[in-house]
């Protein structure tokens, strides 16, 4: 049966990106344990507007685990003490009562804070824009069943598709790299023979463009563990091979010198 | 008031030859002159980011918008279950006609043949598109593409990529997207909400934006302008949309002259997860595939406090087998969801608050094992399992419909052009193609045969004659005017100074619409919720709170807006909802049923579409209607027994 929790909140407000912040201390008595993490925090939130005070700005959408808006910092954990779960699907049976919580922001150089826990995601956007697609103008593609594709291969595209392009793992990552989220963008088309044509042109614009947003990779794996997705830290193995071999063909001086 | 005429420019000839006539009649836009068109598309689901990625290719220039940080974000991520093709890769007898079939049954006969046709046959570029793009759609161990069924068919029609379908469609309608941001053909306007739509000399001239980081208020205008926004199914308050899904960008476009059509048409979802307290945010979607191999029961008698295990066969009752033998769990949805909410209102509900059903797996477990099951519902499972800390594969689930989908929207006729020139609407935003039930997997098709196939080959023909002229300047009156306009509204918000949030209002009106404009609807009802919401809403421009300023990020102002337009909306769904008297597919009125309580159509009356225009009181619409023909199939009486 669900039982209610009294809860103390140390949450993180700025104004705006050129506020520098502060920690406030936001007491949440009567929350019940099924509550999610969202929900409870819009339990605070009409509290703060019933008294007159603004509330806690957060991202989120789909509260499904799924479209990838959520970002909390939970107790210094990206999205909460669950594994594999983003914060929309977090439950408030997981806390304590009397326990205090610190939420903030997604923390990294390439995530502007824009507003109290909102940050600005927008870097991931560019490192798709560079190259994680598969040129395929619309009308022109072969029947579908043309080219089989191995279960197990379309299978492991999948898992790497399955990305929710969080930041999670940026936000853990104690450089602010983006290489799992990279490698998992890379990993999904390269792995398919769809996407075989542009396979070395793809990882070296991605990783590229990647590199002149994010922080680098020292392999600390902190990434794979805060993914709700739980995305395999293989993928970055994958991507940095394909990289070193695009750069050994150096296709693209080839291409552009010919 | 004006004299409308609908015009729906459904083209000549059979049915199955008028796609093909239109797209070899139509105007043409050389490749050379496309970079002299500027097309705006509001929107980045499905539809929108579909739309917008084919005409940056074709060398449009396209600047795209969306309320969201990140295109990748649309509603349509959450799309579980999976789109329909009449490939007929299984050899199990379909083909484009039985999908087109299937369809206009399924929306119980209250939908345009020509455009259902349209979406059936270009179903199958679809699939081709997608695998070319990367999408995983599930695949068999020879390697070929796998399918399942989906209520409403007796055909495997439906491709799917594990319970994500929506997720890997929009990521690779998003990168084709992205490829053209990166090529300069689309321009890229994210966290930009659309809060007017500008219209000049008759024909659409642009529209207001809200820089949501800032607040600043601008214009931008273009040749032709699309809106792929999305549904209204939040206006229940509780539904299976994302949060911020909502109404704004189709009412703007509704309060400047587009005509609404069959706002009542709304879709409740049969398998959710029952609501759990007052709190409660948004509902959970359990996608319809599980009725693939989930079996729906309650207990035979209302008492029966034992848990499901202990319950014996003979002490069951599996409604939709026992009342739709032929269909069985499969039935479409609002016949499953009716049925869901007899079983509960006569008592023999189940759960803590007796507000579900059972949706149970051990048959399917004992034949196929654990693994398989895993293999195809894992994800959800576990999403059901971290809502409700119950283990799925261990004790059945428990299921109750909810708001979901809305298949009423703006107006369009064949082109997908609203009743203002230029304006578009695409995807769930308009209301093309289900009629008054959607079947499922059938709007990803929907969102996607709009935005890659249809929208390109229709906008060239407004486009062409317009070669030469230049949008309309944003200084013109038109935009300064909608600009002011916007601005004094956004104010009035935070200067009301009430004691009440933009979401305490929402959830109150979302109660409304549940009770007398929910799954089953009475005069009686919809008369109540006319009288109450006005009344609500008066309270709403008296007692709203909002916190904070216009000049920065504040979401509790994006929230009133947004709610104020969904008052305005339910007024004139109820007000649909009393006008159809007779029950259709999602549409359903206590008093228009048979013996056996199935929807009662009433073809010599209601078989039209209703389109309701804007005449500058939201109480006060006036009705156009739109007759439909059937050449193709004929009217019955919808069996799924
Ligand atoms: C949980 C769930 C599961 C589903 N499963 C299936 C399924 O299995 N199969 C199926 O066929 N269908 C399914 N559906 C339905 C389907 O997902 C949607 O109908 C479809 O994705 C809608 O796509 P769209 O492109 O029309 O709109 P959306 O994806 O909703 O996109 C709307 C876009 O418009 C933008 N927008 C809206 N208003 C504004 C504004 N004012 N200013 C700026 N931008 C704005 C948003 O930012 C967003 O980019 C499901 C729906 C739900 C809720
Ligand atoms: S809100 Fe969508 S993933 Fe959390």
């Amino acid at each position: 049966m669900a039982s209610t929790l009294n809860l103390t909140l140390r949450v993180w407000r700025q104004d705006g990106p050129d506020d520098t912040g502060r920690f406030d201390t936001i007491e949440a008595p009567g929350i019940k344990d099924d509550m999610s993490f969202l929900e409870m925090l819009d339990v605070v939130n009409e509290r703060l507007i019933e008294a007159g005070r603004e509330p806690i700005t957060f991202d989120h959408d789909c509260r499904e685990g799924i479209c990838g808006t959520c970002s909390l910092m939970i107790d210094g954990q990206a999205h909460g003490p669950q594994r594999g779960t983003a914060t929309c699907q977090l439950h408030m049976r997981r806390f304590a009562d009397g326990q205090t919580i610190t939420v903030e922001p997604w923390r990294a150089t390439a995530f502007p804070v824009i507003k109290d826990l909102m940050v600005d995601r927008s870097a991931l956007d560019r490192i798709v824009e560079a190259g994680g697609y598969i040129t395929a103008e619309t009308g022109g593609a072969p029947d579908a069943n043309l080219i089989p594709v191995p279960k197990p291969v379309a299978d492991a595209a999948f898992d790497a598709a399955a990305c929710i392009q969080c930041g999670a793992c940026v936000a853990a990552c104690p450089n602010g790299a983006a290489n799992l989220f990279t490698a998992a963008k890379v990993a999904h088309l390269n792995l398919l023979p769809q996407g075989e044509a542009e396979r070395y042109s793809r990882v070296e614009n991605m990783v590229d463009v990647m590199e002149d947003h994010f922080g680098s990779c020292t392999n600390h794996g902190e990434c794979e563990a805060a993914c709700p997705k739980k995305i395999s830290i293989d993928y970055i193995a994958l991507m940095n091979k394909d990289y070193l071999r695009a750069k050994f063909k150096n296709r693209r001086y080839l291409s552009r010198n010919p | 008031m004006s004299d409308i005429t609908l015009d729906s420019k459904i083209p000549p000839g059979p049915v199955a030859e008028k796609w093909t006539t239109y797209k070899f009649e139509r105007k043409l836009v050389n490749p050379a002159n496309r970079r002299r068109y500027e097309i705006i598309v509001v929107g980045t689901g499905l539809a929108g980011a579909a739309a917008a990625a084919t005409l940056g290719e074709q060398g449009y220039r396209v600047k795209a918008f969306t309320f969201h940080d990140s295109p990748r974000r649309a509603h349509s991520i959450a799309a579980q279950g999976g789109i329909n093709a009449a490939k007929n890769y299984k050899g199990d007898g379909d083909s484009i006609y039985r999908l087109f079939y299937d369809t206009v049954k399924g929306g119980d006969f209250r939908s345009r043949e020509a455009n259902v046709y349209r979406l059936a046959e270009e179903s199958v570029n679809i699939i081709d598109q997608a695998v070319a793009q990367g999408v995983p759609f599930a695949r068999e161990y020879g390697g070929l593409l796998d399918n399942r069924s989906f209520g409403g068919a007796q055909v495997s029609r439906t491709f799917y990529a594990r319970g994500q379908t929506g997720q890997q469609l929009l990521l690779a309608a998003y990168q084709q997207m992205a490829r053209q941001v990166g090529r300069g053909q689309v321009e890229l306007y994210n966290r930009t909400e659309l809060i007017d739509v500008v219209v000049v000399d008759g024909r659409a001239a642009g529209i207001v934006v809200r820089d949501l980081i800032t607040g600043e208020i601008t214009s931008h205008s273009a040749h032709a302008v699309i809106l792929a926004t999305g549904g209204y199914a939040n206006a229940f308050y509780l539904s299976t949309n994302a949060m911020a899904s909502n109404v704004t960008a189709a009412w703007r476009a509704h309060r400047r002259g587009a005509l609404f059509a069959n706002p009542c048409y709304t879709q409740i979802h049969p398998t959710c997860i029952p609501q759990s307290d007052d709190f409660q945010s948004k509902l959970t979607l359990m996608s319809e595939s599980l009725r693939n191999d989930g079996r729906i029961w309650v207990p035979q008698d209302p008492g029966d406090e034992r848990p499901p295990a202990q319950i014996p066969e003979a002490d069951r009752d599996y409604y939709l087998e026992r009342i739709y033998p032929s269909f069985g769990n499969l039935a479409p949805r609002d016949i499953a969801s009716r049925a869901a909410k007899r079983a509960v209102d006569s008592g023999r509900g189940v759960g803590p608050l007796k507000n579900g059903v059972y949706l149970d797996f051990a048959d399917a477990i004992g034949r196929l094992g654990e693994d398989t099951i895993r293999e195809r519902y894992g994800n959800l499972f576990e999403m059901y399992e971290r809502i409700t800390d119950e283990d799925p594969y261990a004790t059945p689930m428990r299921i109750y419909p909810a708001p979901h989908y809305t298949m009423g929207g703006l107006w369009v006729d064949y082109e997908l052009m609203t009743t203002v020139p230029g304006l578009y609407a695409a995807g769930e935003a308009n209301f093309s193609d289900h009629g008054a039930n959607r079947l499922g997997a059938s709007a990803l098709m929907q969102g996607l045969a709009d935005g890659y196939f249809v929208l390109p080959n229709t906008v060239s023909n407004y486009l062409a004659p317009l070669l030469g002229t230049q949008p309309v300047p944003t200084d013109h009156p038109g935009f300064r005017q909608a600009e002011q306009e916007a601005r004094e509204r956004f104010g009035r918000f935070l200067s009301i100074g009430g004691t009440r949030s933009p979401d305490h209002f929402h959830q109150r009106l979302g109660r409304i619409m549940w009770d007398y404009c929910g799954m089953e609807r009475t005069r009686e009802g919809l008369e109540k919720a006319l009288s109450e919401i006005p009344a609500l809403h008066e309270e709403f421009r008296r007692d709203l709170r909002v916190v904070g300023d216009g000049q920065r990020l504040n979401q509790t102002l994006e929230k009133a807006g947004r709610v104020d337009d969904f008052f305005e909306l339910a007024q004139l769904m109820c007000r649909d909802a009393l006008e159809r008297e007779e029950s259709c597919g999602g549409h359903f009125r206590s008093e228009h049923q048979t013996a056996d309580g199935e929807a009662e159509r009433d073809d010599e009356h209601f078989a039209y579409v209703a389109a309701w225009e804007w005449t500058g009181q939201p109480g006060a619409a006036q009705l156009h209607k739109e007759d439909l023909e059937f050449e193709n199939v004929h009217l019955a009486v919808r069996s799924y027994k």
